[in-house]
């Protein structure tokens, strides 16, 4: 199925069996009969949780965003602005997303916007799209903690999770670009948590945090991860920049039990549906453009079958 | 995250749904977002969400309907300025949340950058990078809001500081401090007649100036009167003593404006350099 549905599942579709898979999979496959995962389970019961890739990547979060903090009230003028748009040492730095709403919005094409943009089109490209998400985002990091109570209130009984079709994801982003062409004005801008965090975080609390609030307790009482998973066009863009992106995570199949403790983890548990028995279609396969590199699943993975990996590093070393 | 080790010990379940059935819930959700979407839109082009209220914008700011579109809502202009004048409205401004504005009663634009530093940070172009001097600034437009009670007119002066004690504002004193601008607080004054709105004008007699003028009971004195010059930095509005204060900042392009018709004729001929001008 490969690249294409990959994207393809970006945009919405569901995951699917696949139609063949290869020899080293069939094999692995066969060779997983009920015995064997019980076993597997067997070796796996006990094995302590670790959480050093979250940990990790909350530092490298808080540190971004204290960054563009400490730039404005120490006035070291290293990132000055916020996440939409800044500047770091001098050189522009702009949210693609955000740029092109304004700019569709003023009908004017604004050379720093470009520039900032075209700058982090490649460092994401490279880096790994949605990593921005779950490493920089600093809504990401609140609704992790929404997520957790969400899951307790979920395992209570209390709360049960509503599924959206992701591909509503699409359509407001079309919407949201539709309506600045036509409008001139950026609503997104004005409802984009992101940006409300962030500048809370530079500037100091606003109002506007209610509405971040608001968006939170949805997720709390409804539907899980709601934002990310179904509303971000900001997020929906990364995943599209680093579609091709070097680091991934990687799904090796050989030594995975299938009890599904990934899925559960994730933020976007789609990307996961591989893990299921029988769904892998090679020995190793790589996770599609719409996971954060979060490294929840990295982490819980009792196993080690889901590992973080740059394309093409390994044969450098 | 999710205590997983722990499994759910009991979950109270609904009636299970089949396959198709959750499918046909999670487009219906979808599509009720979308739906939000559409009914929450016109609430942001409506006037009246829009122009909650009207406000003074930094220096080389759009129009404002083409202004609040074209900022991406960063802030870097707020950092950049030396005397923190710009801040950025909130959530109750409709359209306007994250967009930089300036109270300027509070901390006025004193041009004491030189460079228009906040024109030059906008990334957008939504403060417009075809200003070179602040003499080209039309930010808004100083006017006498209260005559009555202006010290000049009635022939006083003024002694001390003018905004009080405790008034944290700042402007530059070229003669106290060429680079650095001071608290108003710290810079007492000692004038004969009041004029400080003229004095402290970063532009100077193009833009106010005091003249004589005869009161409505025949008694002559002396009045600011502003002119074509001024770009509405709101130093005038900041430092004038009484309060609240004779004279005031009136964002430009305003319908409704209680711009005096006079002055109104005085200011609008020829200042049709704004991208976008063509309301009022």
């Amino acid at each position: 199925m490969g690249f294409r549905n990959d994207v393809a599942m970006l945009f919405g579709r569901a995951p699917r069996k696949p139609e063949a898979v290869s020899d080293a999979a069939e094999i692995l496959h066969g060779r997983k009969r009920r015995e064997h995962i019980t076993q597997l389970l067997e070796e796996i019961r006990d094995k302590p949780r670790s959480h050093a890739w979250r940990n990790r990547r909350w530092a490298v979060l808080i540190s971004v965003n204290l960054l563009f903090t400490l730039s404005f009230w120490l006035d070291i003028q290293l990132v000055e602005g916020s996440l939409t748009a800044s500047r770091f040492l001098g050189f522009h730095l702009a949210d693609v997303y955000s740029s092109a709403l304004v700019m569709l919005a003023q009908k004017h094409v604004a050379v720093n916007l470009v520039i900032g943009s075209v700058t982090i089109f490649v460092l994401w490209g490279l880096i790994g799209g949605r990593a921005y998400c779950s490493w920089v985002c600093p809504y990401h990091l609140v609704a992790e903690f929404a997520e957790m109570l969400h899951v307790r209130l979920a395992n209570l009984g209390i709360v049960q999770d509503h599924a959206f079709h992701r591909g509503v994801r699409v359509l407001l982003w079309v919407a949201f670009a539709a309506l600045a062409l036509l409008t001139g004005q950026t609503l997104f801008l004005t409802l984009n948590p992101i940006g409300i965090l962030s500048r809370a975080v530079v500037y100091g609390p606003s109002l506007a945090l209610l509405w971040v609030l608001l968006l939170l307790v949805f997720e709390v009482v409804y539907s899980r991860r709601a934002w990310c998973r179904y509303v971000c066009p900001i997020g929906l863009t990364y995943g599209v920049i680093g579609a091709g992106a070097p680091v991934k995570v990687v799904y090796h199949l050989e030594a995975c039990a299938h009890e599904g403790d990934c899925r559960k983890v994730c933020e976007v548990p789609h990307v996961l549906d591989l893990t299921i028995k029988g769904r892998a279609e090679d020995a190793s396969v790589d996770i599609g453009p719409d996971c954060t590199r979060c490294g929840m699943c990295v982490d819980i993975c009792p196993t080690d079958s889901l590992r973080y990996e740059v394309k093409g590093l390994r044969n450098l070393l | 995250m999710a205590d997983v080790a722990k499994r759910p010990k009991r979950v109270r379940r609904r009636r299970r749904l089949s396959r198709q059935q959750e499918q046909r819930r999670q487009l219906l959700r979808a599509g009720l977002v979308t739906l939000g979407l559409v009914i929450l839109q016109p609430l942001a082009v409506l006037p009246v969400v829009r122009r909650w209220r009207s406000r003074l914008r930094p220096p080389g700011a759009l129009e404002e309907k083409t202004f609040l579109g074209a900022c991406i809502k960063c802030g870097q202009c707020v950092q950049v300025c030396p005397v923190q004048a710009i801040v950025l409205a909130d959530m109750n401004e409709g359209m306007g949340t994250g967009v930089p504005y300036i109270d300027a009663r509070k901390q006025a634009c004193d041009f004491s950058c030189d460079a228009l530093s906040c024109i030059l940070a906008c990334p957008t172009g939504a403060l417009s990078h075809d200003l070179k001097a602040k003499e080209e600034v039309q930010a808004g437009l100083a006017w006498l809001a209260r005559p009555d009670a202006c010290l000049a007119r009635q022939g006083k002066g003024f002694q001390g500081k003018a905004r009080g004690a405790a008034f944290r504002g700042r402007l530059r004193y070229e003669e106290v401090d060429r680079w650095n601008p001071i608290r108003i607080r710290d810079h007492p004054y000692d004038r004969e007649v009041c004029d400080l709105c003229v004095i402290e004008c970063p532009i100077g007699d193009t833009a106010i100036d005091l003249v004589p003028f005869v009161a409505e009971d025949g008694s002559r004195g002396v009045t600011p009167e502003v002119r074509k010059g001024c770009v509405g930095c709101g130093v005038c509005e900041m430092i004038c003593p009484p309060d609240p204060p004779v004279i005031v900042i009136e964002a430009r392009a305003r319908p409704g404006s209680g711009l005096h018709r006079q002055q109104r004729e005085d200011h609008e001929p020829g200042r049709g350099r704004r991208r976008g001008a063509g309301e009022a």
